[in-house]
């Protein structure tokens, strides 16, 4: 059962305190929870130390309907225990468009729910750093970016009936349960990029999306040839990328170098310098990367078996891009909201070799979104975590014997043996 | 102790109770006699409170409420019948002296019928008439350790149908009157038992009066009164069956003040 499922149906908290563990209430109770068809979750409990001491615990009980929770808790009342009412949570209309009210709440990347009229329900659209945008009357919630707030609109103030449910830890032993989120070089790379590899395959099996965050080293390095493979063969449905990884994937494709250096040589060509910007502008004169495929001028890269095999990319432009290529979306809140719509359904990121788009779309995913951070340096890795990414698996090594064994990894196990 | 002077079965808020039958007055007024005979013989100094018309059940004094040293916590009666008893219980209390300590509202207590001492541990009965919350309440109001146990049979609707505490490391109790957890809580905790069968508890055998070494229970349990004998109590037992006939034997007539026998802070007491 995949976390997802184990979160679903109602849920209801209760505290109960006193002499409740030599008087067996503790246990009765759950076990009354479990008799009646319920789960429970123990949230806090503190043991009195001496026999006089009084001990305390605040249990969630979950089950299928809120009616069926109800029917627990109106029992578990019997036997001494409360329920918990907290506030609703309280909301304050906004009134200065693209800014939240004082004393909003802000978001974190982790499954969140509020409460309206007494019941839970859960925030749509979860994503860290933003504000809750609560419709009371049709009892639905979603996370709301600074600057699309209207004037008007209700957001959610104060922590009182917002609740954070956190992620449970993968108990599994395959995917991600050998790898901790520590980062160092001396992991044992095989095993590394087979969970990679595996957590891969189930996003797929799952119908989820792989998306692949990537920076310019993937071609400076060589590894068009795997990432084109990978993009070929059906492994990566999203591309985020900025203007350099496109522009060199087809000044490569064009001239065979990249940034003026031969890929196959490794020694810069003459006049090689002008290679970059003479891409940029062969592409710009024919409108789009789209109809430089379809015009034959670009006929390999990453870039073109995108567009040939419909990969949904999202180029971000920044201040030092030359050009840019026509497709890179300038307005950086304008490439945001493509990218929160590009993560929708994404279950599994790889980003490779990119410091500011993995942080970009870190911001942007849930936290039961795994991501994988692949970077020569470890500063990259560690920072995307440090900035509230936890569940980030960092992998410190060269991008291009990682991205080469991937893709062997991927692709040849699907070929007839 | 409270004369049965207006003692009768006027309502029904127990399966013993049937105002059908009713009771006898009369032999009801010998039976409560001989209780006090007996009691004055063994030694007990017994306080008596003034009778109240309209108030049948008052004489089962043991619901009067709480006594811990020289606290009274009052009943919170499940039943309006007898909520009009709660002033009279409180100003006796009063009078003797007590600090009264009250429940919170919306809570049911109902005192010494439900909560019963047995060495240091409060044991108390819930479901039927007291709430588990009120018996948190009040451990932690006396700073005792409360052990709240589920009655599940409704004839033994209050703890003291079914459990009694003979000494601080004894007690003698009717399995079939509790659930699992409260059976084991039981066995946990107090090391030596007497199971009163059940046939015997129909009698309200565990409804007793302890005094020292000695028993006091209603006749129709001989079987624990030799398991009682072999633990080296005598017992003494009286006809008590008009106040059976209401719910009630030895123990409901009577309110302990100075701390049941198994009360550990009995010989403390002031």
């Amino acid at each position: 059962m995949s976390n997802a499922e184990k979160k679903t149906g109602a849920v209801d908290e209760i505290e109960v305190r006193g002499h409740i563990v030599d008087s067996l209430l503790l246990p009765k109770i759950l076990d009354r929870i479990l008799q009646m068809g319920g789960t429970f979750e123990i949230h806090e409990c503190k043991i009195g130390a001496r026999r006089s001491d009084p001990s305390y615990a605040r249990i969630a009980v979950r089950a299928d309907t809120p009616e069926a929770v109800a029917e627990i808790i109106g029992d578990l009342v019997e036997h001494g225990a409360s329920p918990l009412h907290p506030a609703d949570a309280r909301v304050v209309p906004a009134d200065v468009a693209t800014a939240f009210p004082e004393d909003f709440y802000s978001t974190t990347n982790q499954r969140t729910q509020v409460r309206v009229k007494g019941r839970w329900i859960d925030v749509d659209d979860q994503e860290m750093d933003c504000g809750i945008l609560l419709d009371a009357v049709v009892g639905s919630a979603r996370c709301i970016p600074m600057v699309h707030v209207k004037v008007g609109d209700p957001i959610v103030v104060g922590h009182a009936g917002v609740r954070v449910l956190p992620e449970e830890r993968p108990r599994e032993t395959s995917l991600f349960g050998f790898m901790s989120s520590n980062v160092s070089s001396e992991k044992p790379k095989a095993v590394s990029l087979q969970g990679v590899a595996d957590g891969i395959r189930a996003t797929r099996e799952a119908g989820k999306k792989v998306l692949l965050v990537g920076g310019p080293a993937i071609v400076h390095t060589g590894s068009v040839p795997h990432v084109s493979k990978l993009v070929r063969e059906g492994w990566i449905q999203t591309l985020f990328a900025g203007n350099a990884l496109a522009t060199h994937d087809v000044e490569q494709s064009l001239f065979g170098t990249s940034l003026g250096v031969s890929i196959a040589k490794g020694e810069s060509i003459e006049h090689g310098h002008e290679h970059h910007l003479r891409a940029i502008n062969t592409v710009r004169r024919l409108g789009s990367l789209k109809a430089a495929v379809e015009k034959g001028v670009v006929t390999s890269g990453i870039m073109y078996e995108c567009v040939r095999k419909g990969v949904d990319f999202v180029l971000a432009g920044s201040i030092r891009d030359d050009g840019p290529l026509p497709d890179v979306i300038t307005d950086v809140l304008v490439a945001q909201d493509r990218m929160r719509e590009a993560v929708k359904d994404v279950g599994f990121a790889l980003c490779i070799a990119t410091a500011l788009h993995s942080i970009a779309t870190g911001n942007l995913l849930p936290a039961w979104v795994k991501v994988v951070c692949v970077d020569i340096n470890p500063a990259t890795v560690t920072k995307l975590a440090d900035r509230g990414s936890f569940q980030t698996i960092g992998i410190v090594t060269d991008v291009e014997p990682f991205l080469r064994s991937l893709a062997a990894e991927l692709t040849t196990e699907r070929a007839p043996s | 102790m409270c004369p049965p002077d207006y003692f009768g079965i006027e309502y029904e808020i127990n399966p013993w109770m049937s105002v059908e039958h009713g009771s006898d007055p009369a032999r009801a007024a010998a039976q409560w006699q001989a209780l006090e005979r007996t009691l004055v013989d063994l030694g007990v100094d017994v306080d008596l409170m003034t009778p109240v018309k309209g108030l049948p059940d008052l004489v089962f004094t043991a619901n009067a409420g709480v006594v811990f040293r020289d606290l009274f916590i009052p009943s919170r009666f499940r039943f309006g019948v007898r909520q009009g008893e709660t002033p009279h219980f409180e100003a006796w209390a009063r009078s003797r002296g007590f600090e009264i300590i009250e429940t919170p509202e919306g809570m049911n207590f109902e005192g010494a019928g439900d909560a019963l001492f047995c060495g240091d541990t409060l044991f108390a009965g819930y479901r039927f008439r007291s709430d588990v919350r009120s018996h948190q309440w009040v451990g932690e109001r006396l700073g005792v350790e409360v052990l709240p146990m589920e009655l599940v049979d409704p004839r033994y609707y209050h703890l003291d149908t079914c459990f009694c505490p003979i000494a601080p490391d004894a007690a003698i109790y009717y399995p079939g009157a509790f659930d699992e957890y409260g059976r084991a809580v039981i066995r946990e905790r107090i090391p030596t038992l007497v199971e009163v069968r059940a046939e015997e508890a129909q009698s309200f055998s565990c409804n007793a009066v302890v005094v020292g070494r000695t028993v006091v229970l209603n006749q129709g349990a001989p079987g624990l009164a030799a398991d009682l004998q072999r633990l080296g109590y005598a017992t003494r037992t009286l006809d008590l069956s008009e106040f059976i006939k209401s719910g009630g034997s030895a123990k409901c007539l009577t309110l302990r003040v100075d701390g049941e026998e198994a009360a550990a802070w009995k010989d403390a007491a002031p």
